[in-house]
């Protein structure tokens, strides 16, 4: 059997992730993954609970600097424009 | 120079104080979790954020827009806070990946052995994720995921906050740190993948699966 037409397992799939994602596999190993997510449930699952970690990554709670560090910056940002 | 870019440049120019205090208020949490990726404290951090902007006031006259306005600005703070990080001692190749990049991502437990008929199959399938509606639940899910992001490697922990928390390309992130497209790729998937496990403990329609 060709490498082309062999098949991914599970285990082999969940390592190629990002690189599907990414657009960065080549023809055959894009069809290979293609055919297994189209098959296999366990693998649909983990390739969409990645994309949503990608999207729940996008709204995470994260502090801002502080209200004095940002009137510094104004400060300096009028006296340079002036 | 994009026309949105060539508005707000223009703006910023002219000593428009609203437009700055906008950007600095809308690019400064993400700049600040990426700074705290290359030097050790959350003082420091802060001070990489505000000598970018420093430096962002005084170079605005001499941005081309031959970038986007973001990239520039991105670029400023990673070499300011690649420099701060040098003096911290914690200077971080970027042209090879460590023993914490290697490895699977998933627990190899979970998946059938070579002797298996089915081996590499999972034993059983990952727990289908449920919607969260409860929205004191929604809030912890996201504060325990910004825990893990922050406990990451630092190389996962910089290239994961600039593709999925800032947003950027992995065009941008590559030039930004100098990294190869391949090697991007790998701390991308295994930053994503253990934030995918802890998630999992909190999203997953049967709990039981997956706690390690």
């Amino acid at each position: 059997m060709s490498e082309e037409v062999g098949q991914l397992s599970c285990q082999e799939l969940v390592e190629l992730v990002t690189d599907y994602l990414e657009d960065a596999l080549d023809d055959g190993t894009r069809a290979r993954f293609e055919l297994h997510v189209g098959l296999c449930h366990g693998c649909a699952a983990y390739l969409g609970q990645m994309e949503e970690t990608a999207t729940r990554l996008g709204s995470i709670p994260v502090d801002s600097l502080s209200t004095e560090a940002t009137s510094t910056l104004l400060d300096a940002f009028r006296g340079f424009r002036r | 120079m994009s026309s949105d870019d060539g508005e707000l440049v223009a703006a910023l120019r002219a000593g428009d104080e609203a437009a700055f205090t906008r950007l600095v208020t809308d690019w400064s949490r993400p700049m600040l979790l990426l700074a705290r990726g290359f030097v050790s404290t959350e003082a420091s951090a802060e001070e990489v954020v505000q000598d970018t902007w420093l430096a962002v006031i005084r170079g605005l006259d001499a941005f081309e827009g031959r970038a986007a306005l973001r990239t520039w600005v991105y670029r400023i703070l990673v070499n300011i806070a690649k420099t701060r990080g040098v003096k911290e001692h914690r200077s971080l190749p970027w042209s090879s990946l460590g023993a914490e990049d290697e490895g699977p991502t998933v627990d190899p437990g979970l998946f059938r052995g070579p002797e298996d008929q089915y081996a590499g199959g999972w034993k059983s399938f990952p727990s289908d994720w449920r919607t969260v509606e409860d929205r004191v639940l929604e809030i912890e899910i996201q504060d325990q995921l910004r825990t893990v992001l922050e406990r990451l490697p630092e190389r996962q922990r910089i290239v994961l906050t600039l593709r999925d928390v800032v947003g950027c390309s992995s065009d941008e992130v590559c030039e930004l740190l100098d990294v190869s497209a391949a090697n991007q790729r790998v701390l991308l998937h295994r930053a994503r993948a253990g934030c995918r496990q802890v998630l999992a403990r909190y999203l997953a329609a049967e709990p039981s699966e997956e706690v390690s």
